[in-house]
């Protein structure tokens, strides 16, 4: 076991039970905070995958952006453990028994295949020289698409938010 | 020094379903919307893997925009359930059923 294997390991147990920790805590900010922890370990995963700026660009925007909007809204509508709303067990047991079935079927579907292993060679595809060329000589229509999403999102998000 | 692929595979593939589980057994809109989360990047982190599996940069790119889309998504939907809050003081899914009947 090198230490590749070592530091994989132990970022994706931190991941697991991160998110099941967002799943599970009955506080809205805890289950932020959780899903914060889980989107530093998938970024260490981007990093051990040699996709350095896709890693920066994940922080930036998941723990820097969408987390603190997800804050903000749970702070400005004072929720708390006593205000959660709670599905009866049945429901939350038939929930988990289909989810783990998904697992375990798309699991038992893929055992069977070859362990395939990532070579080493050429790992320097998600530095962002390499990217930025291949984003604006082949995908530069989705990335000027891209910025009239954000800028309807924009508009939608004032139209909907603001007091009429 | 080689990870083989399917241990990512099997990583994202259980992110993804605590996703799912997430989505299932919650009842407040905020969590369901970070479960769905989760579940884009669970895909995220596959195409990764793959991207490194295959030397292709595209899956790369295709999860920058992935990122991008997840950025406005997030940004609609919070601003529509600050409305929904404003409107009917509550965020629970199972008392927003105005369009059942």
């Amino acid at each position: 076991m090198n230490w590749q294997e070592i530091i994989f390991w132990i970022l994706a147990v931190l991941a697991l039970l991160c998110a099941i920790g967002v799943v599970t805590s009955r506080s809205p900010i805890n289950s932020v905070l959780f899903l914060i922890m889980t989107f530093f370990a998938i970024a260490g995963h981007y990093l051990l995958l040699n996709a350095q700026f896709l890693a920066v660009v994940h922080i930036i925007v998941y723990a820097g952006a969408i987390m603190v909007l997800f804050l903000f809204v749970i702070m400005m509508m004072n929720m708390n453990a006593d205000t959660e709303p709670q599905k009866s067990q049945l429901v939350r047991f038939a929930g988990v028994i289909s989810g783990g079935i998904l697992l375990v079927v798309v699991l038992a579907a893929l055992k069977k295949a070859d362990p395939a292993l990532m070579s080493e060679k050429s790992t320097d595809i998600g530095l962002i020289s390499n990217l930025g060329k291949v984003l604006f000589h082949e995908f530069i229509v989705p990335f000027e698409l891209s910025s009239v999403l954000f800028l309807s999102a924009m508009v939608g998000a004032v139209l909907i938010g603001k007091k009429n | 020094m080689d990870m083989p692929v399917n241990d990512y595979i099997f990583l994202s593939l259980a992110l993804f379903c605590i996703g799912v589980m997430g989505v299932l057994i919650r009842r407040n809109a905020i969590i369901i919307f970070m479960c769905i989360e989760i579940m884009l990047n669970a895909v995220n982190l596959m195409l990764v893997a793959f991207s490194k599996f295959h030397h292709n940069a595209s899956a790369q790119i295709f999860v920058f925009f992935i990122m991008v889309v997840a950025a406005a998504e997030v940004s609609v939907g919070l601003a529509i359930i600050v409305m929904v809050y404003r409107h009917s003081h509550t965020v629970d899914v199972g008392l927003m059923n105005r369009l059942k009947h």
